[in-house]
C-alpha cells in the first residue's frame, strides 16, 4: 500500500537529516521526500511518500511522531487530497522535431521555459502518473537531463494540517 | 525535578551580564542538579571554570575516561530516579560519551550529556578536536542541540531536563561550542520553551480501559504480569504490588524490571526470557492472559515473536505510542502512564475467580525447575558466590551493579532483590564495563548504601581505570569480581553453537594452549592479570580467594571494609548460564542442562 504522509516539523537545522537518518536506520521503504518552508517561518513542511502495510505505516507515523523536531503527522491519502509533482526536464528537439514536442508539452499542459538551438527546457507538474507518461512520450527524443521534486501534497477544502498544533505566539 | 529555587546568578546582581558556561551551570542548578561527572579539555575548559563558581552546590566528580563518566552518570540517575549529568570536550571526549548515550537511549534513562565545541567560527572546518557530535549522537539520543547563540543557553538546557527526564525518559545532548560558552548575556531563565513537537503523553486511560482490563483480569484463569523497566520509570512498584495483593497474579521480570517485585515472594516468577526462570517462561507460554506492563517485547524475552505468550490475551500499558504493537499486537493496548492506570484500575481491580489450580501449577514449576547450580562443586562456582553475597547483604541497603555476560545473568538470578533502583545492568544495549562506574555512580548518590559491582574479567578491565575515580573521590564501591579468565558468555555460545572452539576469548597469554582451547580444562593456574595487584596500584584493598572455604571471609571483608574493595574471586569458566533458550527459539527448546 502506498501513503502519503504530510508532517510539519519545526524549522531547525539538522531537522531534514534527523528524520531521514531515523527512516533509514529503521528499514522503511521511502518512495519520495519532499521538504520545504510554510506559511509559518517556524515550520517546515515534509512530504513522504511511504510503501508498506498498515502495521508498517503506524510504525513510521509513530516514530515520526516521537521525534522532537516533528509537530504533527498526518496521513493524508485516506482523505480527499492534491497531490503535485514539480518536474524539470531538457529534451534534444532539433529544428525538425520542435513542433512536434511542442504539441506534447501542450497535451500535458507543460511549459517550455529555455529554449537551445538542439533543445529545450520543458516544466510540467501534475499527478504521479502525469509525469511518468510524460517522461515516457519524451524518451523517444532524448532526454537529456531530468530533475523532480518529489511529491507535495495538501488537504482539499477548509481543513489545514496542523492548524490546531501551532506553537502559541509569544 | 525540583522547583526551581530561588538563586542569584554568580556574579551577584541581576539584570548583569554573565558567561555562557555560568548560564548553563546555573540552570542546572535551578533544576536540581547536585552531581556532575565532567571530563575536562580544551573546548569544555570555561564549563568547568563556572563548576568551580558553584562548588557549594554542586559536585563535581572527574571519572578517568568520558565514558565512565557517562555510566556513572547512569549509575546515579538508575538509582535515584534523577536526572544524570555528564559532561566531555569536543572530539575524542564527546566520542567517548556514545556508548554510555546509546546505553541510555535502550534503557530509557534520563541522561544530559554536555559536550564542549569548537568556537562556531571554525565549525565544519575540521578544527582541532572537532567532530561534529550533534550528527554522530542524533539517532542514540532521544534530543539534542548544537547552540550557536548564547540567548539560547538557559532555555536550552532548561528543555533538555524536560525532554529527558519526562515521558518515556532518555538521553539528550547539548554541544556547547567555547565562544558560546565565553559569550555573555543577561540570562533569562524563564524563557519559554520552544518545544511544539514534544509531545508529552499526559493521557489517562478511559474507565472504558480500565473496566476492560478488570473484567479481562476477572475472568482469567492463568493470568500473568509481565513488568519492566517502565513500571520503574514511573516509579510504580508500590502500585503493582497493591494489584498482586488485590489479585494474586504472578509477576514475571525483564531485566530492566528486577526489584519491581520483591523476589522472595511466592508470586514472583523472577526473571524472564532467555535466560529467565523454567517458571517464568512456562507460565507465559501457558498464560491466558499477559499484563505487559512497561515492556518493550525486546527479543530477550519473547525468543520467537509469533510464539510468545501464543494463547494469551496481550493487554500492553505503555507510555511510548511506538512501543504499541511494534513488535506484538495487543489485545488492549493503554497508551498512558502505567503508575496513573495501576491506581484507576487497583480502585475497582477484582481477582479472579479461582487462581487456586493456577497457584499450585506454578509452586510445583518452582519447586521442580529453581534457579540451581551444584552445591557439592569443590571449588568456587560463580553462582554460589553470588548467592552467598546475597545471604551476607540481603538485610543491608545493597545496590548491585553487573557488568555484561555470565555473571550478569547469574546476578540477576541468584541476588534476590526486593526494592526498584537496586538493580544497576545495561540491559537493552548489554555494555561491558558498565559496572563500576555505574556502581561509583550510585555511591555519589546514594553514600551510606553499600554498593558492589558484581562484575567479569573481561567486563571489568573495560573501564578498570575508574579505581582510580573511586579512590580519589573517595567512593568506597566494592568489586566482586568473578574471575575465570574467559569471556564466559561467548565461551558458552561456543561450546553449545560452534564445537566449543575458541575463538579469541581467552583472556590469557597467546602462548597458553588454553587459548586454543587445548588447556587441561581446569581453571588455569597462571593468573592474568594479577586483579589485586592492579586494585593495589590504584590504592583499593584486594584480596584473592580461589578455595571455597575462604570465601565467606572474603566476601565477609570485602562488605565490612571501610574502602574500595576488590575481591577477586577465581571461578571456573566450564560453567554454563542455565536455562537458556536459544536466540529467536521457544520455551519447547528451553535447555536446562
Amino acid at each position: 500500500m502506498r501513503h502519503v504522509l504530510s508532517a510539519l516539523v519545526h524549522n531547525v537545522p539538522g531537522v531534514l537529516s534527523h528524520i531521514a537518518g531515523m527512516l533509514a536506520s529503521r528499514g522503511y521503504n521511502i518512495e519520495s521526500l519532499a521538504v520545504g518552508e510554510t506559511e509559518d517561518a517556524q515550520l517546515s513542511r515534509m512530504t513522504f511518500v511511504v510503501v508498506g502495510d498498515d502495521r508498517v505505516l503506524e510504525q513510521v507515523r509513530k516514530q515520526l511522531e516521537k521525534v522532537v523536531t516533528v509537530v504533527q503527522v498526518d496521513d493524508i491519502s485516506s482523505q480527499d487530497h492534491v497531490e503535485r509533482d514539480l518536474m524539470l526536464l531538457k529534451v534534444a528537439a532539433p529544428p525538425g522535431k520542435r513542433s512536434e514536442v511542442r504539441e506534447l508539452i501542450e497535451i500535458f499542459r507543460g511549459r517550455i521555459v529555455d529554449v537551445a538551438p538542439e533543445m529545450v527546457m520543458i516544466e510540467i507538474s501534475g499527478q504521479e502518473r502525469k509525469i511518468e507518461a510524460f517522461i515516457e512520450m519524451m524518451r523517444p527524443f532524448g532526454i537529456i537531463e531530468l530533475a523532480r521534486t518529489g511529491r507535495i501534497a495538501m488537504v482539499r477544502g477548509q481543513k489545514t494540517i496542523g492548524q490546531e498544533s501551532k506553537p502559541a505566539p509569544k | 525535578m525540583a522547583a526551581r529555587a530561588a538563586t542569584t546568578p554568580p556574579k551577584a546582581e541581576k539584570h548583569l551580564a554573565i558567561s555562557g558556561a555560568d548560564i548553563a551551570i546555573q540552570t542546572l542548578v535551578n533544576h536540581g542538579v547536585d552531581t556532575v561527572f565532567a571530563y575536562p579539555g580544551g573546548a569544555s575548559i570555561p564549563l568547568h571554570q563556572s563548576l568551580t563558581r558553584f562548588r557549594d552546590r554542586v559536585r563535581v566528580i572527574l571519572p578517568r575516561h568520558e565514558q565512565g563518566g557517562g555510566f556513572a552518570a547512569q549509575g546515579y540517575a538508575r538509582s535515584t530516579g534523577k536526572l544524570g549529568v555528564c559532561m566531555a570536550t569536543s572530539g575524542p571526549g564527546a566520542t567517548n560519551l556514545i556508548t554510555p548515550i546509546a546505553d541510555a537511549k535502550l534503557d530509557s534513562i534520563p541522561l544530559l550529556a554536555i559536550t564542549g565545541q569548537v568556537g562556531t567560527p571554525v565549525i565544519g572546518t575540521d578544527a582541532f578536536q572537532e567532530t561534529p557530535i550533534v550528527e554522530v549522537a542524533r539517532s542514540v539520543t532521544k534530543h539534542h542541540y548544537l547552540v550557536t547563540d548564547v540567548a539560547d543557553v538557559a532555555r536550552v538546557v532548561r528543555e533538555a531536563i524536560h525532554v529527558a527526564t519526562t515521558g518515556r525518559p532518555g538521553p539528550v545532548l547539548i554541544d556547547l561550542p567555547k565562544n558560546v560558552q565565553l559569550a555573555e548575556t543577561v540570562p533569562d531563565y524563564d524563557a519559554p520553551m520552544q518545544l511544539p513537537g514534544y509531545r508529552l503523553n499526559t493521557r489517562v486511560a478511559s474507565p472504558d480501559e480500565i473496566d476492560a482490563l478488570a473484567s479481562l483480569i476477572r475472568g482469567a484463569r492463568r493470568p500473568v504480569i509481565y513488568a519492566g523497566g517502565g513500571v520503574i520509570a514511573a516509579d510504580a512498584a508500590e502500585e503493582l504490588r497493591e494489584l498482586v495483593r488485590k489479585t494474586g497474579i504472578p509477576v514475571a521480570m525483564t531485566l530492566m524490571g528486577l526489584g519491581v517485585y520483591p523476589a522472595d515472594e511466592a508470586l514472583s516468577l523472577d526473571l524472564l526470557g532467555m535466560h529467565g526462570s523454567v517458571y517464568a517462561n512456562q507460565a507465559v507460554h501457558e498464560a491466558d492472559l499477559l499484563i505487559a506492563l512497561g515492556v518493550r517485547f525486546d527479543d530477550r524475552v519473547t525468543g520467537k515473536v509469533p510464539e510468545f505468550a501464543k494463547r494469551a490475551t496481550i493487554v500492553h500499558v505503555e507510555i511510548d505510542p511506538s512501543e504499541i504493537n511494534k513488535v506484538k499486537e495487543a489485545d488492549l493496548a493503554i497508551n498512558a502512564n502505567v503508575k496513573e492506570v495501576l491506581k484507576q484500575l487497583n480502585t475497582i481491580v477484582k481477582p479472579p475467580e479461582d487462581l487456586a489450580e493456577w497457584h499450585r501449577q506454578i509452586a510445583a514449576w518452582k519447586q521442580a525447575d529453581p534457579f540451581h547450580y551444584k552445591a557439592e562443586f569443590g571449588g568456587i562456582l560463580p553462582q554460589y558466590a553470588i548467592d552467598e553475597l546475597w545471604r551476607l547483604t540481603r538485610d543491608r541497603d545493597t545496590i548491585i551493579a553487573t557488568g555484561v555476560g555470565q555473571h550478569q545473568m547469574w546476578s540477576a538470578q541468584f541476588y534476590k532483590l526486593r526494592k526498584p533502583r537496586r538493580w544497576l545492568s545495561s540491559g537493552g544495549l548489554g555494555t561491558m564495563g558498565f559496572g563500576l562506574p555505574a556502581a561509583l555512580g550510585a555511591k555519589a548518590a546514594h553514600p551510606d548504601a553499600l554498593v558492589i559491582d558484581i562484575d567479569g574479567d573481561g567486563s571489568l578491565l573495560m573501564n578498570v581505570q575508574e579505581m582510580a575515580t573511586c579512590h580519589c573521590e573517595k567512593l568506597p564501591v566494592k568489586v566482586l569480581l568473578l574471575n575465570n579468565m574467559h569471556l564466559g558468555m561467548v565461551v558458552q555460545w561456543e561450546d553449545r553453537f560452534h564445537q566449543a572452539n575458541r575463538a579469541h576469548t581467552y583472556l590469557g597469554s597467546i602462548d597458553d594452549p588454553e587459548a586454543l582451547g587445548r588447556g587441561d580444562g581446569i581453571t588455569p593456574q597462571v593468573r592474568y592479570p594479577d586483579f589485586v595487584a592492579v586494585a593495589r596500584g590504584f590504592q583499593w584493598q584486594a584480596r584473592s580467594v580461589a578455595k571455597k572455604d575462604e570465601l565467606i571471609d572474603g566476601l565477609r571483608e570485602m562488605i565490612e571494609s571501610p574502602a574500595p574493595f576488590l575481591l577477586d574471586v577465581q571461578v571456573p569458566y566450564q560453567e554454563h548460564v542455565l536455562p537458556m533458550i536459544p536466540a529467536g527459539m521457544t520455551v519447547n527448546e528451553l535447555i536446562k542442562e
